[in-house]
């Protein structure tokens, strides 16, 4: 027996190699891949929260046609058909220049005020190795007042047409239900209409949203304004579903605020959810690829 | 002392044995889950799959990460990992199987086999059987391995609304085209 040992282990090690052979995960024998660092998407499924921008991007080499509609206060009642029969809108287009950067144009009835933006996020919420957990964009943005002077008889300059918003995004998609951002943003006004106004208008915006399934999301918009607003106006705050099917998000909305640019809902809200004076709204955002993705 | 010789040349062949595996981490994996008369072409691949081919007793495996499908649009894709097949949760898709047919398939000499695959697709969380024929291509010591068959959506729990059913079909051909390298 002292002299069988050895091809006794000899045949133990036969037997193990072919039992390692037998067995059936041959995947792990090439390794395990990486982990790689990830940038978070689908955040929130449209580039607005509801009025304030969102932390999401659209796709780089992608056009968002966005049309927004918002109507009279529900309020009135049959006479105006719950204010369908007011409606103010915007049409707009957005454009995915980089995962990270996107640039915007619109239009509004209101005011007959063109606006633009660029959008920027320095940092993006990841995950893997190097991650980081919130997403921090910076929005910049202009809006051109195109209604005829109040007082053409005085000299009007083009520049007191203009007002500028400056937004900082910082959110965070806590789980694939919940999102959350809050935006300090300054609205400054070249022209205001009192001596006793302010130009510059400071406040912080809260968004988020709560899926409750995979294609419908509920969603809320509100921004505390701290100083500059006159009597009348209002803080606005939205509450909206968002409804995704195939390229179209429609977000329905009922909100006391009918602005759809920054300087508009964050300065001339005058709606009191107090009192009811509350409207619906939408925003219906088609996206289109204008790049093809695939090489 | 032959005793030993017979073994370590036992031992020998064994390793041989071993190198009789092939394996890649770039195949392909494509499919098509266009509906009939849709508009836009609901298709994709995956460049980056990782099959290992087992010459010796015909197991192999397929493992393919779900968010390394590229679309020709972002948003699809967005939506292929986001609604589709959920790739946080269920971030692979892996196939375990055998071909059956082993026995007739010489690795170590050019040709083109039938094969018939059979095995255990785990996708979206949904393990199932599934059954396809293909083929084995052996030229110049490269093995490709190549097959196609369909997948039911509906069978792993992949639901299509049916506001995008007139595009989406509840059918994806899958297309497998794996060059692969002997494994050592």
């Amino acid at each position: 027996m002292r002299f069988s040992s050895k091809p006794t282990l000899l045949v133990f090690l036969i037997l193990f190699t072919s039992w390692l052979h037998a067995q059936d995960d041959l995947l792990g024998l090439v390794g395990e891949d990486e982990p790689k660092k990830e940038y978070v998407k689908a955040a929130f499924k449209s580039s607005r929260v509801i009025n304030a921008h969102s932390m999401e991007f659209i796709n780089p080499g992608t056009m968002d046609f966005r049309i927004l509609h918002r109507f009279g206060n529900i309020d009135q009642g049959l006479k105006n058909f719950f204010g369908l029969d007011q409606a103010s809108m915007r049409m707009g287009f957005d454009f995915g220049l980089r995962p990270n950067l996107m640039v915007g144009v619109g239009r509004s009835t209101y005011k007959k005020e063109v606006d633009g933006f660029i959008k920027y996020a320095p940092l993006r919420q990841s995950k893997g190795p190097g991650s980081f957990p919130v997403t921090v964009a910076l929005v910049a943005g202009m809006t051109v007042d195109g209604l005829p002077w109040s007082d053409p008889t005085r000299e009007n300059y083009f520049t007191s047409r203009l007002a500028y918003y400056f937004s900082a995004i910082v959110g965070r998609k806590f789980s694939d239900a919940f999102t959350l951002q809050i935006t300090p943003t300054v609205v400054h006004k070249n022209l205001v209409q009192l001596q006793t106004d302010v130009n510059d208008i400071m406040g912080v915006g809260v968004g988020g949203r709560l899926k409750l399934n995979k294609r419908m999301a509920l969603t809320w918009d509100y921004t505390q304004v701290f100083n500059g607003l006159t009597d009348g106006y209002q803080n606005p705050l939205s509450l909206g579903l968002d409804i995704e099917s195939g390229g179209h998000v429609f977000q329905l909305h009922i909100s006391n605020s009918a602005g759809m640019n920054e300087r508009a809902f964050i300065t001339e809200t005058t709606g009191q959810w107090g009192k009811g004076e509350v409207r619906m709204g939408f925003n219906l955002s088609r996206m289109f690829q204008l790049k093809k993705k695939k090489s | 002392m032959k005793k030993y010789l017979f073994l370590f040349s036992l031992l020998a062949i064994t390793a041989t044995a071993s190198a009789q595996k092939y394996f890649t981490k770039n195949g392909t994996i494509s499919f098509d889950a266009t509906a009939s008369g849709s508009p836009e072409n609901i298709t994709a691949d995956n460049r980056t799959v990782t099959c290992v081919v087992d010459g010796s007793n015909g197991n192999i495996q397929f493992k393919s990460t779900m968010k390394a499908f590229t679309f020709e649009r972002a948003l699809m894709q967005e939506h292929f990992n986001e609604n589709y097949v959920e790739s946080d949760k269920y971030p692979e898709a892996v196939f375990k199987g055998v071909i059956t047919n082993v026995s007739t398939i010489s690795f170590g000499k050019d040709g083109s086999y039938p094969a018939t695959v059979k095995g255990k697709l785990t996708l979206h969380g949904v393990e199932k059987e599934v059954e396809s024929a293909g083929t084995i291509i052996v030229a110049k010591g490269k093995v490709t391995a190549k097959a196609n068959f369909n997948v039911l959506l509906s069978d792993y729990n992949i639901k299509v609304p049916s506001v995008v059913a007139d595009k989406v079909s509840n059918t994806a051909k899958i297309a497998v085209n794996c060059g692969l390298e002997p494994l050592k």
